[in-house]
């Protein structure tokens, strides 16, 4: 797993011995000891071994979990509250894992950012980037599937929702959905494969993870320049102990956040429904996922309108796929020759506005798409007066200060400020319709719609753009070169 | 480059915007005829208040208990660590006490020759349910289930202040008004008109529903709310508390909150004495490895 000249020397005799027959010590020397990194690194790299801690924190205390739960819909609910009350420090394992999803996320989402900034996705990168969007993906699958083991009520409307659009897809979309969900509807069968899967991915994530790591060894790391090692003394060190120690203090930083939600707040992050066991009789008045999944639930229902032959549900499934599918083919959407944003200044603010989105499409997902979000006038009270019914609705709407907001030969749709003209027009026109709220201003669909096309917009225009018309900045001759002008200038001031 | 980050501060203003705009359903929990409660379990050194919670166990087996189960809890809970009857000091006097509440209770097994006999419950048994399944308590509560209250707090958007708030947020008798006494009428800054409570049904203004169907008056001005068909339960005096503690209905209230949220969460405060001991190891670690790190790279240009 490494792409350079091995530094490992055998020591005794028994090390030799293994050395020559399998030379496993030589990998790990050569991969996490020897292994040399630019020494500008920021803290923005430490999210890789914060991810591997947040990774192996899931399998460990997922195994655990596994002894203890009952993967059945009459006692997976319960089964989950034993682990909490009688299991010794059940709590602690479950609220470690149960919080741990949501740190993996928030570490995983960072690190990508760092991707994307740095340009970490360029070549000669492109697989380790492509490798770590599967990482993405299969995380996104286990944590859908670990949501819906407590089977509460959002875990059995959540899986419901997510696994009918699949049932999307045209032709096959039915029998598909019948094959993930065990049977016609979701039940104990779904349940059983989920826990049976939420069970496997993570190790497929750790096998992907070894290729990920693989990948960008033999590459060596991107670093905050975006330019490339040129001479290893002078440029880089080996990752241990500088790295080691430095990953080491950003772990137990990130730790402190971690413990801070799990014996502090270990269900804010959750959803109250879920504490109700699941029924699937009783649909919950807002289905929601977690958070993490928040931007693509926001993408998946923007698109309202159908496309072309394409029918409006199959359109959102397909842009939520491909808000993640775009991102393999990212490498190659991406015209500019310079890799670090720092010297692009037109594009690191493209991508301040791309973060912005992306934590917009969030709070879009958790929204309500009917919500207000920017009112531009009072409520008013509508009728929708037939003309059969109310022959004069028209004439008595006016002189009751109604605002007709259309009317045509069959029916009047009219407005009104106060209730005691409404009443009275009620009154006077002899209907039998009911007034309904009629809210003025901008809904939170128009602006997710909006949102997703910025979305897009980002990878499939400004990307390729930006790259052709925009003028760089120098970048250094090399990382030795620019650490030493960074720290120059200060070094000119401190000696003054 | 100006007006992009104009743009950007006005989508973070879009996203700031939809908390006021999605309020509306229920009334907001801070407000109420008084403050809310000042919790003891809350807060990084929160711990429950043992007595209040010892009250709420007694309130929830005098009114709760005769429509609404725990069915995740035993007796023994009881008396564990944390738990409401748990003494340090003297074990024996915890276990007899336990013993004590399980015994008041019978449950029904099939004995060896196959006939079902009713033995009194021990500490190891779960609290008795009132209904025999979901539809003999549908049936009796006029096709609504009561709760199960294993978890009620955590399963409340608000825990302990709402569950709180319900229960002293229906009017009083004396507010009803009109020929079958089910009237409402509201005069106030924002809802004029009447609300009529339908049969078999109760309104509280923190209860998630929709009230417009019943009211008379702009429908843009619906009382905050929704019905429920638990009728109101607490009175003064409802129970006459063993520790001679004054029986109000803010007490009970009180009291019953706390009993259910250690009910929902009875390793809480295990929970929070670790939790400080894992944060000031981690923040002393933090520290130590920190100026390892300095010493490390001290002489590396980076």
């Amino acid at each position: 797993m490494s792409g350079h000249e091995s530094t490992y020397k055998p020591g005794t005799g028994i090390e030799k011995w293994i050395d020559a027959r399998l030379p496993i010590v030589r990998l790990v020397h050569d991969s996490f000891v020897g292994f040399p990194v630019a020494k500008n690194l920021n803290y923005w790299w430490t999210f890789g071994a914060i991810l591997a801690v947040c990774l192996v924190t899931q399998i460990i205390t997922g195994i655990v979990l596994a002894m203890h739960y009952v993967p059945h819909v009459d006692m997976a609910f319960a089964s989950v509250e034993r682990i909490m009350r009688d299991v010794e420090y059940g709590w602690l394992i479950r609220y470690i894992h149960a919080n741990g999803a949501s740190m993996f996320f928030l570490a995983v989402y960072i690190h990508m950012f760092r991707g994307l900034y740095y340009g970490s996705y360029k070549a000669p990168r492109e697989i380790s980037w492509i490798l770590g969007v599967i990482i993405y993906l299969l995380m996104m699958g286990t944590a859908f599937m670990g949501y819906v083991l407590p089977w509460g009520q959002m875990s059995l409307h959540g899986a419901s929702v997510i696994t009918n659009l699949i049932g999307a897809i045209p032709l096959v979309g039915e029998q598909i959905k019948i094959w993930l969900q065990g049977a016609p509807s979701i039940g104990n069968a779904t349940l059983n494969r989920f826990f049976s899967l939420h069970y496997l991915l993570p190790f497929m994530i750790a096998g992907v993870v070894i290729l990920h790591i693989w990948a960008f060894h033999t590459t060596g790391n991107n670093n905050p320049t975006g330019v490339d090692v040129k001479d290893e003394k002078k440029d880089t060190v080996p990752f241990h102990p500088y790295y080691t120690v430095k990953d080491g203090f950003a772990i137990i930083v990130f730790l402190m956040i971690f413990a801070g939600f799990v014996f502090y707040a270990p269900n804010v992050l959750g959803h109250a429904d879920n504490y109700i066991e699941g029924n699937p009789l009783k649909t919950p008045a807002h289905i929601v996922p977690e958070w993490y999944l928040l931007p693509f639930y926001a993408i998946l229902r923007a698109i309202t309108f159908d496309i072309g032959p394409i029918p409006a549900k199959l359109g959102g499934v397909i842009a939520m796929f491909g808000a993640i599918a775009v991102l393999f083919v990212l490498p190659w959407l991406d015209t500019s020759k310079v890799r670090s944003l720092r010297y692009r200044p037109l594009a690191r603010q493209f991508f301040l506005g791309f973060v912005a989105v992306c934590l917009l499409l969030g709070v879009a997902g958790a929204s309500n798409p009917d919500d207000i979000v920017i009112k531009t006038g009072e409520d008013t009270l509508r009728y929708e007066v037939s003309l059969e019914e109310a022959p004069e609705a028209l004439a008595v709407a006016e002189a009751h200060h109604g605002k007709i907001v259309s009317s045509n030969s069959e029916r009047v749709i009219v407005d009104f400020a106060h209730y005691e003209d409404a009443v009275e027009f009620a009154e006077a026109s002899g209907t039998t319709a009911e007034a309904t709220v009629k809210h003025h201003g901008l809904t939170w669909l128009p602006v997710a719609q909006l949102l997703t096309f910025l979305y897009f917009a980002y990878f499939l225009i400004i990307i390729p753009l930006l790259g052709l018309i925009e003028r760089p900045k120098d970048e250094p001759e090399s990382i030795a070169d620019s650490i030493h002008k960074s720290n120059g200038s200060a070094d000119a001031v401190a000696a003054e | 480059m100006k007006a992009f980050k104009a743009c950007l501060a006005g989508l973070a203003l879009l996203g700031l915007s939809p908390a006021a705009m999605a309020a509306g359903g229920t009334m907001p929990l801070s407000e109420g005829d008084a403050p809310l409660p000042d919790w003891p379990f809350e807060g990084v050194f929160g711990k429950f208040d043992q007595a209040s919670v010892q009250r709420g166990f007694q309130v929830y087996t005098e009114v709760c208990a005769a429509c609404h189960s725990m069915e995740l809890l035993s007796y023994r809970n009881l008396g564990e660590p944390g738990g409401p009857f748990y003494n340090a000091d003297d074990p024996e006097a915890t276990e007899a006490a336990v013993a004590e509440f399980a015994r008041q209770y019978e449950i029904t097994e099939i004995d060896d020759y196959g006939d079902e006999v009713a033995r009194p419950r021990r500490p190891a048994d779960r609290f008795p349910s009132p209904y025999p399944n979901v539809q003999a308590a549908a049936a009796a509560n006029g096709g609504a289930i009561p709760p199960d209250f294993s978890v009620i707090v955590k399963a409340r958007p608000g825990g302990a202040d709402y569950i709180y708030r319900l229960m002293t947020g229906y009017p009083s008798y004396e507010e009803f008004q009109g020929e079958y006494g089910d009237e409402l009428h509201f005069n106030d800054d924002h809802s004029h008109g009447v609300l009529t409570q339908p049969a078999g049904l109760y309104y509280n203004p923190y209860f998630p529903g929709d009230t417009s169907g019943n009211w008379d008056g702009d429908p843009r001005h619906a009382p905050a709310g929704g019905y429920l068909a638990m009728p109101p339960q607490l009175s003064d005096g409802r129970v006459d508390y063993m520790d001679g503690t004054e029986a109000t209905q803010e007490q009970i209230a009180y009291d019953i909150s706390q009993f259910l949220a250690w009910a929902s969460e009875p390793k809480m405060e295990n929970r929070k004495s670790l939790g400080l001991v894992v944060m000031i190891y981690l923040f002393f670690l933090a520290i130590l490895v920190y100026f390892s790190y300095k010493a490390i790279w001290r002489n590396v240009e980076h």
